[in-house]
């Protein structure tokens, strides 16, 4: 477990701030200070307190600390993971609400139709990241626009409004993959 | 009435139901309270049925009343409908002053009730209905008792006091070769049973109440299928009776529970969205807030959106037990040794509301993934997941305040979840889990704080209910670790655990420890015990790895078999010199003088045991 390099840190703050915004600044002035990590390609956001208890374990044995938000490629690129979720959620810049006749589709990996939503922010530029919720503001899953909200509004009711990139789904359908 | 009254669980019991019913405690008790409560109570139980969440809410605001040590006698972690109803009764006893509204609005109703009381209702007022009420209580008391009586005195008749259960030799080699007629097989326990209960009374003449358990244990074993060992050994925890209710209760699955995420959501607005998908659930028990049992589901309960979302996990109430015992506090370092698949880590980290850190280890790498998608899935923050023969601790680190041991077992607790315990659990298990289990503890009491301001707690629970995994587990730990007491596990229900077994005592103090029965409580089995370290011990700062103490408890258990088990072992030597001496007397006393030395050198070659 080591903390990011200055490379890494630049990759994967631009990836969070597809989906925050200026918010990203909350992820590093909070009242207890937390930090990035890197263990085994994957990137974990944690209390810097537990970061600290968390090296009396060594490399081989440790599987987790705190929040895993993604990995990285062999390429060097950052994918995030469904477990960022209730962080991108709490900060979330671009939101869509799904109504309960789409929730079930969404999470089986589908994208996110004009029929399906309930509302959605005013201010959605195209390609930009997005979080889904559901009608009880339950986070489900992120994405990304495919048009932006005043495009949306012309769209047909089977157009696509966002691709998905991750649901909650994904627990079940990846579990042997995602975790370790 | 919408779809929440059609989802509301059980129908009411009908009003005949209620007034005739058996459960003459309450009935009496109810009675003398008021006499008008059973029919009124239909009436306002209608209006009330409708919001479902708010009636629990309300019951548990209600003072207890009486009815409280009928619960506790009842003794289930689960309330069922009785209970339910129970509550109910009292919760209009409280606003019996809208009584007369639904007394005056018809009298076709209020007939039915007295249908089988031959007319008596012509005299009833209101001044003579209390001395009424009690004199019909009294009339149907002793009829029942009278009845009950005759039944009895019938039994006696009937019964042939020596009937012959046993199968003769003959019939047994005859039954060998057949496939088990399991009808019989079924009735021959039953009545074996019987006979043990009273052994004078009703055993056959020349035969031993160990032919009787023999046979006895024949048959659990083909009717049940377990191995004999194992079929053996659960016998001997239980009276003859208990036990056919254990195995019993082993042949019929525990019910679905699952436990509110409490870092996400909370336990009503759960229940609510549950309901609106058709699933048909209901509060576990009052001694739990987080915990609602699922009757049945119209879709998948472990993949609506609300489990995805982490709202809620599955997980058997038994295994809220060990985590309420070990009651962790906010700002707490706690460690889970034996963590996968991540329900009771998940609840300890709710409990500390996310605050301080939980140490999840887990041995199994492959058990680690579900353990780390649960905890993601729940959203716990605190956590860190490692991969370490718990026996590493507290080498890989200590200073606890607090630690769970959720010991990997026989899972003799949990037969009805996994049949295939019945068959491939031998001796070899039962000796090689239990040394595996001290090591553990020991290396959790090692691996806590004792200086801890908040806690200083170790927790060791099993889901076998061995006394071998449990009771001698703690007991050992208690002799090897002075600085540990046990103390109470603040749990309110479950039995003592044993403090003598088979003529192995154990310290006084296990009555602390609970145990929990699938007969007795509709639980897994399950065993708790909770200690408090009030010393550091020299062992504390071990530098000692898993093969180390591996290794020191070989070497210990080697040395102190001799004073602990039931048996001394055989001193060859020893038993040699005293028998050449014993025999050299005996030639002597025949008149023969004794070689010296020739004969010893025989007696040691075909003397070995």
């Amino acid at each position: 477990m080591r903390p990011l390099t200055e490379e890494e840190t630049k990759t994967v703050f631009e990836k969070l701030a597809n989906y925050v915004g200026r918010n990203i600044s909350h992820f590093i002035n909070n009242e207890d200070p937390h930090v990035f990590r890197l263990q085994k390609d994957r990137v974990y956001y944690v209390e810097e307190k537990i970061a600290k208890y968390a090296t009396c374990v060594s490399r081989a044995q440790l599987f987790s600390v705190g929040t895993c938000l993604g990995k990285f490629t062999k390429t060097g690129k950052f994918r995030l993971h469904i477990t960022a979720l209730p962080l991108l959620a709490a900060h979330a810049r671009h939101k869509i609400w799904i109504k309960p006749n789409g929730e079930m589709p969404f999470l089986y990996g589908n994208h996110v139709l004009k029929a399906h939503i309930g509302k959605m922010s005013d201010d959605i530029p195209e390609h930009a990241g997005v979080i889904v919720y559901s009608m009880s503001d339950s986070p489900l899953g992120f994405g990304v626009s495919a048009k932006s909200s005043l495009e949306v509004r012309r769209l047909d009711p089977t157009g696509m409004v966002a691709f998905r990139q991750g649901d909650v789904g994904e627990y079940l359908r990846e579990e042997d993959t995602l975790f370790a | 009435m919408g779809r929440r009254a059609k989802n509301k669980q059980g129908v009411p019991p009908t009003l005949e139901e209620q007034t005739q019913g058996p459960a003459p405690v309450r009935k009496d008790k109810k009675n003398k309270k008021d006499f008008k409560v059973t029919k009124p109570d239909r009436k306002t139980k209608k209006v009330k049925e409708i919001p479902q969440l708010p009636v629990e809410e309300a019951e548990e605001e209600l003072p207890e009343e009486e009815d409280d040590d009928v619960v506790r006698e009842k003794m289930t972690l689960f309330d069922d409908s009785d209970d339910e109803e129970m509550d109910n009764d009292e919760f209009d006893i409280e606003d019996g002053s809208d009584d007369e509204v639904y007394d005056s609005d018809d009298e076709t109703h209020h007939k039915p009730m007295f249908s089988d009381d031959e007319g008596d209702e012509d005299e009833l007022n209101a001044a003579n209905m209390e001395a009424m009420s009690r004199r019909l209580d009294d009339e149907e008391e002793s009829d029942e008792e009278m009845a009950e009586e005759e039944l009895m005195e019938l039994m006696k008749q009937h019964q042939n006091p020596r009937a012959q259960i046993l199968p003769t030799a003959e019939a047994a080699a005859a039954e060998a070769q057949l496939p088990p007629d399991l009808h019989v097989v079924r009735t021959r326990i039953l009545e074996i049973v019987k006979v043990l209960e009273d052994f004078k009374g009703l055993a056959e003449e020349g035969k031993s109440r160990n032919d009787y358990t023999t046979q006895l244990l024949k048959d659990i074993c083909s009717y049940y299928g377990y191995n004999e060992y194992l079929a053996e050994k659960l016998f001997n925890l239980f009276t003859p009776s208990e036990a056919i209710e254990f195995f019993e209760a082993n042949e019929v699955p525990r019910p679905v529970t699952i436990r509110a995420n409490t870092l996400k959501t909370r336990r009503r607005d759960l229940a609510q969205s549950l309901v609106n998908r058709g699933v048909n659930l209901q509060p576990i028990g009052k001694w739990t807030k987080v915990g609602l049992q699922i009757f049945d589901s119209a879709v998948p309960i472990g993949a609506t959106p609300e489990y995805l979302c982490g709202h809620y996990i599955l997980q058997a109430a038994s295994s809220f037990l060990p985590v309420m015992a070990m009651d962790p506090q906010e700002g707490e370092r706690v460690l889970d040794m034996a963590a996968s698949p991540g329900g009771k880590t998940t609840y300890i980290s709710a409990l500390m509301k996310n605050t301080g850190m939980v140490f999840a280890n887990d041995v199994s790498k492959p058990r680690i993934k579900s353990l780390i998608a649960n905890i993601h899935r729940l959203g716990c923050k605190n956590t860190v997941v490692c991969n370490y023969d718990a026996r590493e601790f507290p080498k890989v680190i200590g200073g606890f305040d607090r630690i769970l041991l959720d010991a990997p077992c026989s899972g003799t607790g949990v037969i009805s979840k996994d049949q295939a315990v019945k068959t491939n659990r031998s001796e070899k298990d039962f000796i090689q889990l239990p040394h595996l289990q001290k090591q553990l503890l020991l290396s959790a009491i090692d691996s806590v704080d004792a200086n801890s301001a908040t806690g200083g707690v170790i927790v060791y629970s099993t889901c076998s209910v061995m006394v071998e995994e449990n009771e001698a587990v703690v007991d050992y730990a208690l002799r090897k670790r002075p600085n540990v007491r046990l103390v109470e596990t603040g749990l309110e229900i479950g039995k003592e655990g044993f403090t003598s077994f088979r003529g192995k005592t154990f310290s006084p103090k296990l009555k602390l420890t609970r145990r929990y029965y699938p007969h007795t409580y509709n639980v897994d089995g399950f065993y708790v015990a909770k200690f408090q370290k009030i010393a550091p011990s020299p062992q504390d700062k071990t530098k000692a790895g898993a093969r180390e103490k591996e290794e020191a408890a070989r070497a210990e258990e080697e040395e102190e078999r001799l004073i602990n088990d039931d048996f001394a072992a055989f001193d060859n030597e020893e038993d040699s010199a005293i028998i050449d001496s014993a025999r050299r007397s005996q030639l002597r006393r025949k008149g023969i003088k004794p070689l010296p030395g020739k004969p010893k050198d025989k007696k040691v070659a075909t003397k070995d045991e």
